[in-house]
C-alpha cells in the first residue's frame, strides 16, 4: 500500500517520462504552502503575501488545509510537542510534497541546541528538500529558497517524500525515540 | 435525427471548451486587478490552469466514501447542465445550446443541483469545518435565490415566457430594450443576489480562506479538488451569461459576450474590494430585507406597469 505510492511505481516505469516532466513543472509552479507555523520563523511567512514581496507570482499561495497544500515550510526550531503535530501534518499531505527548513534551528538546534525539548537535527525524523539557514531568515531569502525549491522540483531531485515512504520504519523509530506520549495512529493519512 | 444530434453535441463540447477557457482567463484577470488594488503585481494569466494541472497530478491516499468521490461530479454535472440549458450567443446556431421552451427554470434547478451535489460529498468527508461551512454555504443560498427567484418572476411576467432565448429577443434591437432599462427593478434585486452568487467579499463567509480552513472542500484534494476548481471558472462564467441573457440584452458575439461578462463581473468585484465581509447571520438579515423588498416591488411593477 505504501510502497505504490512512490513515483518509479507510477509514471516512469510506464515509461512516461515526459509527461512527468511535465507535471514536474506544474507542481513547481504552483505551490501551496500549509498555512502551519512551527516556531519563531513563521513569522517571516507572512510578509510573503504582502505588496512587499508578492510570492504570488511565483504561483505560490497559503492553503490552511494539509489535504491541498504540497509545501511544508518548518519555521525555525521544532519543540517535542510541535513535532509530533508536524508529524500528524506532513502525513496527512498528499503527495508529491515538499519540505522547505526555515532557519538554523531545524539543521542543528541553533540558539536552543542546548534546551531539553528542541529538535537539533530535524531531517531525522521529516525528510528535508531544501534548507535556507540564518537567524533569521528574512523573507527575500525565503522568496530566494522557493525559486531554488522549484529549479529542484522541474530537475526531479525532490524526492524527500518517496525516501520518507522507503525508510519509514527508521523515520518512525526515530520518531518515537523522542516523543514519548505516542498516542496516535502510527501513520496518519 | 442522430447526426442532427451529433452536430448539437459537438457544438456544445465547443461552447463547453470556450466557456471555460474564458472562465479561467477571468478568474486570473480578476485576481489580478484585485492584486492591483492591494498593490501587488498577482498571479500569472496561467495561474488557474496550472493548479488544476497541479492537482490533477497529485495522488490521493484517502478515502471517505462513495458520496466523497460523488460530490464533486455532482459539482462539474451541476456546472455542464446549467450551461447546456443557455443560449451563449443570441442568434448563432453553434452557441445557443439545447435551449428550449421553459429553459428558464431548468437553469434554476441545476444550479442549486450542484451545491446540494457539493454538500452532500462535503458531508461524507466527516471534518467538521466543511460541515460548518456546509452550513453558512446552504443558508447564505437560501436567502440570495429569494431575491433572485422573485427577480426571474417579475421578468416572466414582463416577456410573459419561460424561455431563454425569447427574453433575449424581446430585449434586441438597441440597449433601451434591455431589462435593466426597462425593469431595473428586478435588475436591482437579481444584482444584489448576485454578489452573493459570486461569494466575494461581503458574501465570502462560506468559504473563508482564513478562519474555517476554506470551507467546504476542506477534505477535497488531488483530482477531486482539481474538478472543483475547474467547475468554480466554467460555473462562475455561466452564471455571468445567464445574467447577461436575462439583463442585459445577451450578445451577438463572442466580443460583446466578453465584455458584457467582465462588466457585469466588475460590479461584483468593485463591492469586494471595497467591502469588508458580513457574518452569516448579517448576510442572511440583508438578503431577507432590502433586496428581498425591491424583489417583490419588481413583481408589482412588472404586473402594474409592464403588462398593461
Amino acid at each position: 500500500m505504501i510502497k505504490s505510492l512512490s513515483t518509479e511505481d507510477t509514471l516512469e516505469n510506464a515509461g512516461l517520462t515526459a509527461v512527468e516532466d511535465f507535471a514536474n513543472w506544474a507542481r513547481a509552479n504552483s505551490l501551496w504552502i500549509l498555512a502551519f507555523g512551527t516556531g519563531c520563523g513563521a513569522i517571516e511567512l507572512r510578509p510573503l503575501m504582502t505588496a512587499r514581496f508578492d510570492a504570488n507570482r511565483f504561483g505560490v499561495a497559503g492553503r490552511p488545509t494539509p489535504r491541498q497544500s504540497s509545501v511544508f515550510v518548518i519555521g525555525g526550531y521544532a519543540s517535542v510537542k510541535t513535532l509530533k503535530r508536524i508529524i500528524r501534518s506532513y502525513e496527512q499531505m498528499q503527495g508529491p510534497k515538499f519540505v522547505i527548513a526555515l532557519g538554523i534551528c531545524p539543521v542543528n538546534g541553533g540558539m536552543y541546541f542546548d534546551s531539553y525539548n528542541t529538535i537539533n537535527q530535524f531531517d531525522l525524523y521529516i525528510p528535508v528538500d531544501l534548507y535556507i539557514t540564518g537567524c533569521m531568515p528574512r523573507p527575500e531569502v525565503l522568496v530566494a529558497g522557493i525559486v531554488e525549491l522549484q529549479k529542484k522540483i522541474k530537475q526531479g531531485r525532490c524526492d524527500g517524500a518517496n525516501r520518507y515512504i522507503e525508510n519509514f520504519d527508521w523515520y518512525k523509530a526515530n520518531q518515537k525515540k523522542v516523543i514519548k506520549n505516542w498516542d496516535m495512529p502510527d501513520y496518519n493519512w | 435525427m442522430i447526426a442532427e444530434w451529433i452536430g448539437k453535441i459537438g457544438n456544445f463540447t465547443l461552447t463547453l471548451l470556450i466557456v471555460t477557457a474564458y472562465g479561467l482567463f477571468m478568474t486570473a484577470f480578476i485576481e489580478r486587478i484585485i492584486a492591483k488594488v492591494q498593490g501587488r503585481i498577482g498571479i500569472p494569466y496561467w495561474q488557474p490552469v496550472l493548479n488544476i494541472l497541479k492537482n490533477f497530478f497529485k495522488r490521493t491516499a484517502i478515502s471517505h466514501g462513495y458520496m466523497f468521490y460523488l460530490g464533486p461530479v455532482f459539482r462539474i454535472a451541476g456546472g455542464i447542465g446549467t450551461l447546456a440549458f443557455i443560449p451563449v450567443i443570441y442568434g448563432s446556431e453553434t452557441f445557443s445550446n439545447f435551449s428550449m421552451a421553459g429553459d428558464l427554470f431548468l437553469v434554476i434547478y441545476f444550479m442549486f443541483f450542484g451545491q446540494l451535489g457539493m454538500a452532500l460529498g462535503a458531508g461524507e468527508s466527516g471534518h467538521p469545518y466543511s460541515a460548518i461551512g456546509i452550513a453558512r454555504g446552504l443558508s447564505q443560498m437560501t436567502a440570495y435565490e429569494v431575491p433572485f427567484a422573485l427577480a426571474v418572476i417579475s421578468i416572466v411576467i414582463q416577456y410573459d415566457t419561460l424561455s431563454i432565448t425569447e427574453i433575449v429577443a424581446a430585449q434586441q434591437g438597441g440597449w433601451e430594450n434591455w431589462t435593466v432599462f426597462t425593469n431595473w427593478v428586478a435588475t436591482l434585486a437579481a444584482m444584489l443576489a448576485f454578489l452573493g452568487m459570486t461569494g466575494y467579499s461581503p458574501f465570502d463567509i462560506f468559504l473563508a480562506p482564513q478562519e474555517i480552513p476554506i470551507g467546504p472542500p476542506t477534505e477535497f484534494h488531488s483530482a477531486y479538488l482539481s474538478f472543483m476548481s475547474l467547475n468554480r471558472a466554467l460555473f462562475g462564467a455561466t452564471k455571468l451569461v445567464l445574467f447577461m441573457n436575462l439583463f442585459f440584452g445577451g450578445a451577438t458575439g463572442l466580443i460583446e459576450l466578453m465584455i458584457k461578462t467582465w462588466l457585469i463581473y466588475m460590479v461584483a468585484i468593485v463591492i469586494g474590494v471595497a467591502f469588508p465581509r458580513f457574518r452569516v447571520d448579517q448576510a442572511i438579515r440583508f438578503f431577507f430585507k432590502i433586496p428581498t423588498l425591491i424583489g417583490i416591488m419588481s413583481i408589482v411593477y412588472a404586473q402594474m406597469m409592464l403588462t398593461s
